[in-house]
């Protein structure tokens, strides 16, 4: 008590030093870190007693700190090994393509990426300390297991810093010729030693979910043996989809954002054209997530049932309902957009496909009402006794993976024509083959669906195990299948025909730069809810069934206050990433303002780690 | 009100259809006040979208809504938009009020009816052999000691089954018992309604502690027979 009394007298002597604008905050903070500093030592358990195993901090909470820390280092990790993904793919397709503007698209994305990268390690180097500084029991021990990969991440992030600003400063340098090909094999590094640069810190992850923990042999063995732990690939396979997907949608909400500020027609075409690609690289990942999760909670399940239970059928199974409404309105979202992009860009067409989308649209809200169905339903007391029980005695069997499998592969399939629809619209095909093969696309389509459906409807008459393992890998095959099946064809019909219409970039209307903005949230919202869910299910254990979590934290945090803490990281993400954008296009208004280079490359100079310098600019 | 008549008649409809029609289809029952939201909320959303999708369409919804609520010179809708303006507020007034009062209702429940089970019980496999004996060895204990509620049919209609609530279990679904192992069944059976952890609250289940009377080796032969005589497998992972 006394320190914290000498704190406040530390505190009033320092405030009259602070003068000015925002001295106010200034003081506040002075303040908080003061009070705070003896409580930290206040919290941390008896020295005495052995060694300190938790530390705390007042009024945050030590876990609630490293929940927020670690969400926002994930979040920042994700964009920054997804964008590189996409950013190369763009460059290449410019390389091999000749259309410059995926080259300008390519280093407007990458540029982005080099200010986010630092914020990155910033935010990976604070969950550190804070770690260290909280957990030290439970450090030491993943330290003692895990000590070899430590130093080969250090070495994959030395890599990977070297080979991200050689990408990025090289890009004017490294344009021509061989050069060129130097410079995508550069990009092409950048995202090898980025993937491992995500996997290894997973194995950390899943380790302490499904640990495999050895006695014997070396320390690479032990950490080895370790890392290959039951969840570690399907999470991998997770992960850098979802990457792809987070990267694509924060791309498409910055072109979005840009779209409603620009103001030059130039401009509008540009970032009109960049929210498009954007949401289809969103949409592109989004189509294979669910087969990716369904798998990780398949692996979860398998490794262990009490976890795979409180995820699927116990405490945590209200997310998956929170899950599907989110999904959802991402699904919603991005086939809004595709619809808005055949209406408003494509002028005349609406007549034609409007029937079409309606359709689409009824179809994915049914597929929707199923997947945000319940098992167990929420219901007043005199409700429940009306139903005779929390599972209604109709509708019930909607609320099991049978039918929420069946939905999500329909929802694909919707968001896959839509795709398609988008693809052909304002084009006649002029191939002699032309009907024969929409004939064959619409039976693949039709027979698919209703394989699909029939397999969901066949999947509550079987044992468990052959829903799983057949019924549910045979959806998904069928609806690669059609995938694979329709996008060449149509490609094959597409290079024949005649454009009617010609695409008018530049012509959407505001709500669909806001409707991009809806889906970045949504993603990011998303992953703070799974972050959630994948620690959660440890329940009461640090490395589950290893070693326990004897804080006074060890308690699942109810849903509403969960909810509280992804809602405030999703916020600070937003306003993180806002932040990163402003930085790396501040450069962009200033020569805009001079008036210099309009129809340039943007060359913006992101002030955390530098800008490429201009062309005209170099001796 | 063109445009904007259909999407009103719309979500009547479906109010209707989920109040007054669904319910009384054979095999049914009233859906929860979550659900119709739910349900609603969804057609609303649909209804946006679609009517939103193209500058005709937009402003055709969009147009009336807003000429009602900013035009002039609209005569008699003019005292209804005064009326909109102070009714809409103190609906949500009053909504707000209704959701935080004290209230002499219970709450609504969210009960997770399969809770994790204990770490003790994940592991274990069904000790005594799947015989065409000890299969109707345990039908004939699941006669004696469970059909009185789970019922002879093994649906959850036996002879007590009408005095709870909720229900006993319906083991033909093939949403229950098929979606769990043999080892769940067991941890179930054994420690019955007492034995939920504090995840199962409110801990509303009648199901007797059968450790008491019965031992382990009956209970596996009764979690045979009930597989059996519902038709259904167990999950397992081979």
């Amino acid at each position: 008590m006394s320190a914290i009394q000498q704190g406040v007298k530390t505190i009033q002597r320092a405030l009259p030093a602070v003068s000015g604008q925002g001295a106010w905050l200034a003081g506040l903070l002075l303040a908080a870190g003061w009070l705070a500093l003896p409580s930290i030592g206040i919290a941390a358990e008896g020295a005495a007693a052995g060694p300190t195993e938790y530390r705390d901090i007042p009024y945050v909470g030590s876990r609630n700190l490293v929940w927020i820390v670690a969400q926002l280092h994930l979040l920042l990790a994700g964009f920054v090994l997804g964008v590189p993904i996409f950013a190369w793919l763009c460059e290449v397709i410019a390389w091999r393509g000749g259309e410059k503007r995926y080259d300008k698209l390519a280093k407007e994305f990458t540029k982005l990426l080099t200010s986010a990268y630092s914020t990155t390690a910033l935010f990976g180097g604070i969950l550190l300390f804070l770690l260290v500084a909280f957990y030290p029991k439970l450090m030491n021990y993943l330290t003692d297991v895990f000590f070899p990969s430590f130093l080969l991440y250090c070495l994959l992030f030395l890599l990977e810093t070297i080979t991200l600003y050689l990408y990025w400063y090289g890009w004017d340098a490294m344009q021509e010729g061989n050069k060129k090909t130097l410079h995508i094999f550069l990009g092409f590094m950048l995202n090898f030693f980025a993937l491992f640069i995500m996997i290894v810190p997973n194995a950390w992850a899943t380790f302490q979910s499904s640990p495999v923990v050895i006695s014997e042999g070396t320390a690479i063995e032990r950490a080895w043996a370790a890392t290959w732990n039951p969840t570690w690939w399907p999470i991998n396979i997770h992960r850098l989809i979802a990457n792809v997907v987070l990267g694509g949608y924060i791309c498409g909400a910055y072109a979005g954002v840009r779209y409603l500020s620009v103001k030059s027609a130039e401009d509008r075409e540009h970032y009109d054209w960049m929210g498009y690609v954007g949401n289809f690289i969103g949409v592109f990942g989004l189509l294979a997530l669910p087969f990716a999760g369904y798998w990780l909670m398949r692996e979860i399940y398998q490794y262990n049932q009490q976890m795979g239970i409180t995820l699927m059928g116990g405490f945590l199974s209200w997310l998956f309902i929170l899950q599907a409404m989110l999904i959802g309105v991402l699904f919603l979202g991005s086939n809004y957009y595709f619809w808005l992009g055949i209406t408003y860009r494509i002028p005349g067409s609406e007549g034609k496909y409007r029937k079409a989308m309606l359709m689409m649209l009824v179809s994915l809200l049914l597929c929707l009402a199923v997947w945000m169905t319940p098992h167990s339903l929420v219901a007043s007391i005199e409700e429940a006794q009306k139903m005779g029980g929390a599972h209604h005695p109709l509708l019930g069997v909607l609320g099991v993976m049978s039918a929420k499998m069946t939905v999500s592969n329909l929802m694909i399939l919707i968001t896959f024509m839509s795709f398609v629809m988008y693809w052909r619209a304002g084009k006649q095909d002029t191939a002699g083959w032309a009907a024969f093969g929409k004939a064959v696309m619409g039976a693949i389509l039709v027979l698919a669906s209703i394989a699909v459906v029939v397999l969901g409807v066949w999947g509550y008459f079987v044992p468990a195990i052959v829903r799983i393992n057949y019924f549910s890998t045979s959806q998904v095959l069928i609806v690669i299948f059609v995938i694979l099946t329709i996008t060449p064809l149509t490609a094959l019909l597409l290079k024949s025909a005649k454009t009617t219409t010609e695409m008018v970039w530049g012509s959407m209307p505001p709500r669909a730069g806001y409707s991009l903005v809806l889906n970045a949230v949504m993603v990011i919202l998303l992953m703070t809810l799974m972050g959630y869910a994948r620690s959660s299910s440890r329940v009461h254990w640090h490395v589950y069934g290893v070693m326990r979590d004897t804080s006074p934290y060890a308690y699942s945090p109810a849903l509403g206050s969960a909810s509280l803490i992804m809602a405030f990281c999703t916020f600070s993400f937003c306003m993180i990433v806002a932040f990163i954008f402003w930085v790396a296009t501040m450069g962009d208004k200033y020569k805009n303002a001079a008036g210099t280079g309009k129809g340039e490359l943007p060359h913006g100079i992101p002030a955390m780690a530098g800008g490429a310098p201009d062309k005209g600019q170099q001796g | 009100m063109g445009s904007l008549g259909k999407p009103i008649i719309l979500m009547v409809a479906m109010y209707v259809f989920l109040k007054f029609v669904l319910p009384y289809i054979p095999g049914s029952a009233p859906l929860p006040s979550s659900l119709i939201v739910l349900y609603l909320l969804l057609t609303g959303s649909g209804i946006v979208i679609f009517e939103t999708v193209s500058k005709e369409s937009k402003d055709a919804f969009w147009g009336p809504i807003q000429r009602f609520l900013t035009g002039e010179a609209l005569g008699g809708l003019q005292a209804l938009r005064y009326g909109v303006l102070i009714f809409f507020p103190l609906l949500v007034g009053w909504q707000t009020y209704g959701s935080t009062a004290v209230s002499d209702l219970p709450p609504m429940e969210s009960r997770t009816i399969h809770p994790a089970p204990p770490g003790e019980y994940t592991g274990l496999s069904n000790p005594v052999p799947k015989t065409p004996d000890n299969i109707m060895q345990g039908k004939g204990f699941y006669a004696a000691y469970c059909s009185p509620c789970h019922g002879g049919n093994f649906d959850g209609k036996g002879p007590a089954a009408r005095g709870f609530i909720p229900a006993p279990a319906n083991f033909a679904d093939p949403t229950t018992i098929a979606m769990l192992q043999e080892s769940y069944l067991f941890w179930r059976i054994k420690k019955g309604g007492v034995g939920l952890p504090i995840e199962g609250a409110p801990w509303k289940s009648a199901m007797p502690r059968w450790e008491v009377e019965l031992p382990d080796e009956w209970i596996w032969k009764i979690i045979m027979g009930e597989y059996d005589g519902a038709h259904q497998s167990p999950r397992t992972w081979e």
